[in-house]
């Protein structure tokens, strides 16, 4: 391989954080940087991905995650292709591999892939020659989720480090609450995790974050809380007895919210369930939530995120086709 | 080589210059062995002291160890219904080349194994197409369902030598203690996959940090122990015979050693790749490494180790679960569980003498002497009269296991390049060369 200059980013796909350094994070978010700014322009059109192909090969339903990195692909001029299980032939049996392989015959430089497994990516990754970007693994990782969500604390506080934040609802299953707590560790942030104890394991605390059980000990003085999605298919007695009992002791109100810094801000990856883990005038609030900015946030990290992988493919662009400067 | 080691009189042979171990009476020495037609005849130090005589073939074993052949007590087979998985005649093949001369066949195959008609097919199979002994495990409920007994009478006599639902669990208490108290009235013992499903089921790996950090449902240490628990309660209760499969966790070996002390009829099985491998063989959602139960973490291998020193764990199995790629090359939690371990065992359990972990006697008296009394078989011992089983194993010649050197049918297996020490030179069933080693250069 003739690599020439060290790169600032040395990896063939993102199906992660875990194991990215703090330097490698940093180099994700300056580059994102320069993309928020493009993306407030009228005309938010590059080249850098000219002849380019993005596959965003989704087996699981999403709209604003897929829609975040079509939006993010076409923005730097590559053609981009949706994929979904239900459209697929993965509904006749064809197995994931099968699936990787054929699409990989056909060439792509990007797959963005999410699937409802855990490690499907990363099984996925070793059988392609392109680049590829973890949309969501199951319950292990969403990279780009936790990218923006970094990416939005740092543009309000100017920093990450030191920061004690609060991710709170079912953490177990999260993908998000783990690329975010890796992050946030990783960048040295004090991160606390808040859930009932079906919903989270004392073994988060190897990960770097603390374990609570009660909202008011757990947002105490937090800069930032973070609410997850809970799945409705957990509760009902599953996971919790009822999604008012949820609500009654985890679900965010501006009372639970007065334990926390009085200029916190409020995040959630979406979809919200107003009512099950936070209430409607605190989602709303435009002092406090930051949830509309974070999707904002999601074009830029994606673009920096293709940006960068695709900075390391073989005949890479000429550098005068448009780059983010 | 004999394909089959039931048809004609492999003759006289001798061999000499071996050093005879069998665990059954502690013998370790110098010395020769004669086998007659499919029996031994003849063993001791003087044997041939002044040649083989004209007319017997001889074997020279070059001092390496001659001992009985080896009894795997957990192997799935394949036949009937999983053939594109293995089959009797690759599965047996692979057991000749693991030094193995028993296989003991798991009844989860399709259909089950619960009926005699199933268990005089696969004996009838095995005298076509297998190279070393075969015996069925009989299934303790029809379908392994676990709702209603089978005919575990009529099973046993028409040959079944133990009952099981292979890998899965008999969940209802109820039925457990029925059927070990029906079996402890025929003198049947019950071999029980020792898992809580409810526990269990949405799980695929080790409960721990791994398993949190890859984002994959685990499995507590709990959901064996127990259900181990609950079956020692139905042991007290029935006196009937019971053995655990094969246990993988600390805790277990500590609720064995109980029994034990309380002196109730409770055996328990390790598979190989318990003690030679943990969690941490997931790495990055390797399903070659995806077992049932789980690999557990490095206290629970150390702690197994350590149960077999002790004697709280009885024989080593090879767990042999052959599966073809299209069930391993699948996301994790999808992927099915097992390893192809016919062709490993030795080896590995060698490992244990190499590090000092276990003297060779012990190791050795788990894959023969052990499960031969547990099962009630006539094999696994170096005496006259008994059946000509025997192993050739080269303890010392460093060697690398590897995926493509498997014979087995599938060729799933997580130590592809593990550098080992030792393995079966020749492999001898009912007096027939079954396997043997190509001499080095």
């Amino acid at each position: 391989m003739a690599t020439v200059a060290p790169r600032p980013f040395p990896r063939r796909h993102l199906l992660g954080i875990e194991g990215l350094s703090a330097r490698e994070i940093t180099v994700l978010l300056d580059k994102s940087e320069k993309y928020v700014d493009r993306n407030r322009r009228v005309n938010k059109k590059q080249s850098l991905l000219r002849g380019r192909t993005q596959i965003n090969l989704f087996f699981e339903s999403s709209t604003r995650t897929r829609t975040s990195f079509e939006l993010a692909g076409k923005r730097l001029g590559a053609d981009v292709i949706n994929m979904s299980a239900e459209a697929s032939s993965v509904r006749k049996g064809e197995t994931l591999i099968d699936t990787a392989m054929t699409l990989n015959a056909m060439r792509p430089d990007v797959l963005v892939v999410r699937h409802p497994h855990s490690g499907a990516v990363n099984l996925l990754a070793q059988k392609v020659d392109c680049a590829v970007v973890n949309a969501g693994d199951g319950s292990h990782e969403h990279p780009t989720q936790a990218l923006l969500d970094a990416l939005t604390i740092r543009r309000r506080r100017g920093r990450l480090g030191g920061l004690i934040v609060a991710i709170c609802g079912d953490v177990l299953h999260s993908r998000v609450a783990r690329s975010n707590i890796q992050l946030l560790v990783a960048m040295g942030a004090r991160v606390r995790v808040v859930a009932p104890p079906t919903l989270v394991s004392p073994l988060f605390e190897r990960m770097g974050a603390d374990v609570h059980h009660d909202m008011a000990s757990g947002l105490r003085d937090a800069d930032i809380v973070m609410m997850l999605r809970l799945q409705t298919e957990r509760m009902q007695g599953a996971f919790v007895p009822s999604v008012r009992e949820y609500f009654h002791f985890y679900g965010l109100d501006y009372q639970k919210l007065a334990a926390a810094k009085p200029d916190a801000l409020i995040m959630h990856p979406g979809p919200m369930n107003r009512g099950v883990e936070i209430d409607t005038d605190v989602a709303d609030d435009i002092d406090r939530s930051v949830i509309r900015e974070q999707v904002e946030m999601g074009v830029a990290v994606r673009m920096a995120c293709l940006d960068i992988l695709t900075d390391h493919l073989s005949n890479a662009a000429p550098a005068d086709a448009g780059a983010a400067e | 080589m004999a394909r089959s080691f039931s048809k004609g009189d492999p003759g006289r042979v001798a061999y000499v210059n071996a050093r005879l171990v069998d665990p059954r009476d502690g013998r370790d020495e110098p010395g020769a062995l004669l086998t007659d037609g499919h029996r031994i005849a003849d063993l001791g130090p003087g044997l041939f002291a002044d040649g083989v005589p004209e007319g017997i073939r001889a074997v020279d074993c070059g001092g390496r160890v001659l001992a009985p052949g080896l009894i795997d007590m957990r192997a799935f087979l394949g036949e009937p219904g999983h053939e594109h998985k293995e089959t009797l005649a690759t599965g047996t093949e692979a057991a000749a080349v693991g030094g193995v001369t028993t296989v003991i066949c798991l009844p989860g195959t399709d259909p089950a194994i619960d009926d005699t008609a199933l268990v005089e097919y696969i004996e009838r199979r095995a005298r076509e197409d297998a190279v070393v002994r075969v015996h069925p495990m009989g299934a303790i409920t029809k379908g392994t369902e676990g709702r209603e007994m089978t005919e575990m009478g009529l099973l046993g006599n028409a040959g079944a030598v133990a009952f099981t639902d292979g890998d899965r669990a008999v969940a209802d208490a109820r039925l457990m203690r029925r059927a070990l108290a029906y079996a402890s009235g025929l003198d049947l013992l019950i071999v029980q996959h020792v898992e809580e499903a409810a526990l269990a089921d949405a799980g695929c790996m080790n409960e721990g940090e791994l398993a949190l950090r890859l984002g994959l449902p685990g499995i507590p240490a709990a959901a064996e122990v127990i259900a181990l628990e609950r079956d020692l309660r139905l042991v007290e209760l029935t006196g009937g015979r019971y053995h655990a499969a094969c246990v993988s966790t600390a805790e277990s070996v500590a609720r064995l050693a109980d029994a034990g002390k309380r002196g109730l009829p409770v055996s328990a099985g390790v598979a190989a790749h318990h003690f030679a491998l943990n969690e941490n063989a997931v790495g990055e959602y390797r399903t070659f490494a995806k077992t049932s139960p789980p690999l557990r973490a490095e206290e629970d291998r150390r702690a197994l180790i350590e149960g077999m020193r002790r004697g709280e764990i009885d024989v080593i199995v090879s767990d042999h679960s052959p599966q073809d790629q299209e069930s391993k090359r699948q996301p994790f939690i999808q992927a099915a569980a097992g390893i192809a371990g016919l062709e490993t065992m030795l080896p590995l359990a060698l490992e244990l003498h190499h590090n000092g972990s276990l003297p060779l006697m012990r190791v050795l008296e788990m894959m023969t002497a052990a499960p031969a009394r547990l099962l009630g078989l006539d094999v696994g011992r170096l005496e006259a009269g008994a059946p000509a089983d025997l192993v050739v194993i080269d303890l010392d010649t460093p060697w690398r296991l590897s995926e493509a050197g498997l014979v087995a049918k599938s060729k799933n297996t997580p130590f592809d390049g593990r550098p080992v020490q030792g393995r079966a030179a020749r492999t001898v069933v009912a007096g027939h060369t079954v396997h043997e080693l190509a001499p080095p250069r």
